[in-house]
């Protein structure tokens, strides 16, 4: 297929799938605003914008964290070119870049979408509104998946997509485990030892594992239980160790079509073998932090191997 | 209902029905009033949902727009079209003939059947295609002939539109839509399925490959990209076809083809069906500052080492002055009369005809030679006294650069209104495929409608509607 279609798939499929992990963000927000203080609330917000990567943006708007202000900032300010709706509207210039590859059904999912959730963040969105709004981005997501694995031919078009989908999956995984273990922990004495299950509960919420989680834990709730959920057990679709299985065999499948492999095959097989015999012990001799950094570079280093091995851009 | 001069394709001047709609009437009659607004609310949504947009770029940001649908058919009785498709074939294969004979040995000047000047002064003319033969002998691979009418066996050509016709994406949404929002009808009344014209057309541009092919021919679509008005149709084409849809930058010329850059290294493209002006289309050639285009494309092609679709050059047939010649040109090289007749046109540039012309300003419609989409044109009959003596001065001073015609009372078919069915004026653009030993033609078409009350102007430019178009079957 043609290069730089190829690459507006894949980026079609990694925005779509931060823009669905932004919202999942946001909704914990949401939630823990409403059983806390004032204080506290403030502290969430702050933390959501900084998992969101979007303090900078944010502390040159505004002076104070408040639930409305950050949410509206996350998923509409025209300032933001990292907001839901940014991204959003990337998923769809991308889908019509790759509209000739995308079946008919997976663009009116993305086209849909969009239309609604344009029209929904139209104006600022208040306390009413902001659940239907999270929720129909999460839809987004599931309904334009849906249309993917339901119509798309398993053809190259299929594997780029499905690989942005994993590739971003992986980073925004890391990104909040990363962000929210490091904020959680007001000391390093607190490793290991049973925290307030409220914010472990958004961990979890965040990535849409806490019913999982709990059905598998009969509801222990631990720092050391949820990391180890999170990255390595594969069971869960938004784990670490799934979407670095998924990932290697859309590479593969590539590779096949292609009838050779490339960089991208061989970082992989790397990067798998070295997740693959991680135990939660050695993740947390390590350190969850250096551990997260270093499977994050890794993931970018494998992206920008895709983008070069088919040629995205030249 | 109609005024008792404007011929309605639909009813009678007594209000009864013309047979070709009988079927529909039937159906219509039957249907409840709330239904019928409810289902024409529910077509604007789905062409919003389906993405069949047109965009346009204001001062702030680009807007999708769509192009206002009516969902009251635009009927053509199984003999009306037999007797419209000869002499549409007639008139493309003299088209082509013509393009041919224009870049060669321009038989029909020495003949003095039309002037030098005629393409001489056409910036469309292309010197880069004198002497040379496009694969397979076919200049104009895709036209859409726009027609008008205005009495049961009056059909008249009002323009050509050999150089990239669009549109042909709203005759098959169009009725995609229709089947969907109103599947009994189409199990009441047969119609002709239109819905194969991107296998037409793939199967059309295969056969029109250079030799150098191997195995199945690659077609792409070439488009100026996303921002491009009808960005939406280049891509739906690309999809139908099961054709790439290239940009420019995509392409490249390597070992003496055009190729493109896939996911597995470059490969040779055998046809390109572009969507990109001659004058973008290789920067080495045209305008040197193109980013749309291909360096290098032209040596390519005039090595016969790919089609283009249509052939650069073919502009020519979509001036109006040449437009007036038709009728000689279709004898020339048909060796028939025309079937299909011009709308009558004064050329300005003619001292009899200019002097006709600043006499009757008010009744005629004066277009310019090279203008499209309605601009630059006096409709004498509404236009006030002001822009009349305005336009009569331009007229004067470039009398070349127009030609007139009589303001036609144009056809009229109903469409859906808050207070029932009520006429509104039509034209039509079938699409014709010419492919070497082939005029293929789908029964069916683009119907323009013009949506206020009296008006003649259905460009989509300027507030025009479309219609589905259905060739009933024998």
């Amino acid at each position: 297929m043609l290069a730089r279609t190829a690459n507006s798939l894949f980026w079609m499929f990694r925005y779509l799938e931060r823009a669905e992990n932004t919202a999942r963000l946001l909704d914990t927000g949401v939630r823990m605003a409403l059983t806390r203080d004032v204080v506290s609330a403030e502290e969430e917000w702050r933390s959501v914008i900084l998992t969101a990567g979007q303090q900078p943006g944010y502390e040159a708007k505004h002076a104070s964290y408040t639930g409305m202000q950050a949410w509206n900032y996350v998923l509409r300010d025209k300032d933001n070119p990292a907001s839901v709706l940014a991204m959003l509207g990337n998923v769809r210039s991308n889908a019509r870049q790759s509209r000739n590859v995308i079946t008919g059904e997976v663009w009116e999912a993305i086209n849909d979408s969009w239309l609604q959730i344009s029209e929904m963040l139209a104006r600022p969105v208040g306390e009413q509104r902001v659940g239907d709004v999270l929720a129909a981005v999460r839809r987004a997501g599931t309904l334009t998946h849906g249309a993917v694995i339901g119509t798309m031919l398993r053809d190259e078009s299929f594997h780029f997509a499905r690989a942005g989908t994993f590739i971003e999956r992986s980073d925004s995984i890391a990104r909040i485990l990363d962000m929210k273990y490091y904020l959680l922990l007001p000391s390093l004495s607190y490793v290991g030892s049973s925290l307030d299950t409220g914010q472990w509960d958004t961990v979890l919420r965040a990535v849409s594992g806490d019913r999982a989680y709990r059905w598998l834990n009969a509801g222990q709730v631990d720092a050391r239980g949820i990391v180890e959920f999170l990255v390595l057990d594969e069971r869960f679709p938004r784990s670490l160790s799934y979407c670095q299985t998924a990932l290697r065999e859309n590479l593969a499948a590539l590779a096949r079509m292609r009838g050779c492999e490339g960089q991208s095959n061989r970082l992989m097989r790397s990067a798998d073998i070295s997740l693959s015999e991680r135990t939660i012990d050695s993740i947390f001799d390590q350190g969850l932090h250096e551990f997260l950094r270093q499977f994050m570079a890794s993931n970018a280093t494998i992206g920008a191997a895709i983008s070069e091995d088919y040629r995205f851009l030249s | 209902m109609a005024a008792s001069d404007q011929f309605d394709e639909m009813h009678m001047p007594d209000g009864s029905v013309r047979e070709a709609y009988g079927g529909y009437q039937d159906w219509f009659a039957e249907q409840d009033g709330s239904f019928l607004k409810r289902k024409h609310r529910d077509a604007e949504h789905a062409f919003r949902r389906t993405g069949i947009t047109f965009n346009v770029y204001g001062e702030d940001e680009a807007e999708e727009r769509l192009i206002p649908f009516d969902m009251v058919p635009r009927i053509i009785s199984a003999g009306e079209w037999r007797r419209l498709t000869r002499g549409i074939e007639q008139r493309v294969s003299a088209l082509n003939a013509f393009m041919h004979d224009l870049y060669h040995r321009q038989e029909i000047i020495r003949a003095g059947r039309v002037p030098e000047r005629l393409f001489r002064n056409n910036a469309a003319w292309l010197p880069n295609m004198v002497g040379f033969t496009p694969p397979g002998g076919v200049y104009t691979h895709i036209v859409g002939i726009d027609l008008v009418r205005t009495g049961p066996d009056e059909f008249f050509v009002l323009e050509d539109n050999a150089r990239t016709p669009s549109g042909v994406s709203y005759m098959l949404e169009n009725r995609e839509t229709m089947m969907n929002m109103f599947p009994e009808l189409f199990m009441r009344v047969p119609v002709e399925s239109v819905s194969n014209y991107p296998r037409r057309l793939a199967r059309s541009l295969a056969a029109c490959a250079p030799d150098c092919t191997e195995g199945k021919p690659v077609i792409a679509v070439l488009t100026p990209g996303i921002y491009n008005s009808a960005y939406f149709e280049h891509a739906f084409l690309a999809d139908q076809m099961g054709a790439e849809l290239v940009e420019g930058s995509d392409l490249r010329v390597v070992g003496g083809r055009v190729q493109m850059r896939t996911t597995g290294g470059y490969k040779p493209v055998d046809v390109i069906y572009r969507r990109v002006d001659d004058e973008f289309l290789d920067p080495l050639t045209f305008n040197p500052d193109s980013v749309l285009g291909v360096p290098g494309i032209m040596d390519v092609y005039r090595a016969g080492r790919i089609t283009i679709a249509n052939a650069p050059g073919t502009g020519v047939c979509d001036d109006k002055a040449i437009y007036s010649f038709m009728p000689e040109i279709v004898e020339f090289y048909t060796g028939e009369k025309p079937l299909l007749p011009n709308v009558e046109t004064w050329r300005c540039a003619e001292e009899d005809s200019l002097k006709y012309v600043l006499d009757n300003l008010e009744e005629l419609v004066v277009k310019e030679v090279h203008g499209s989409g309605g601009y630059g044109m006096l409709i004498g009959p509404t236009a006030s006294k002001r822009e009349i003596a305005a336009f009569r001065d331009k007229l004067k001073e470039r009398p070349e650069n127009y030609i007139a015609q009589p303001t036609l009372s144009l056809s009229t078919c109903p469409i859906f209104t808050k207070q029932g069915l009520a006429p509104r004026h039509v034209d039509l653009r079938p699409f014709v495929l010419v492919s070497p030993d082939n005029v293929d033609i789908t029964p069916g078409g683009l119907t323009r409608v013009a949506l206020q009350k009296g008006s003649l102007v259905v460009n989509s430019s300027q507030g025009g509607g479309t219609k589905d178009t259905w060739v009933l079957k024998d």
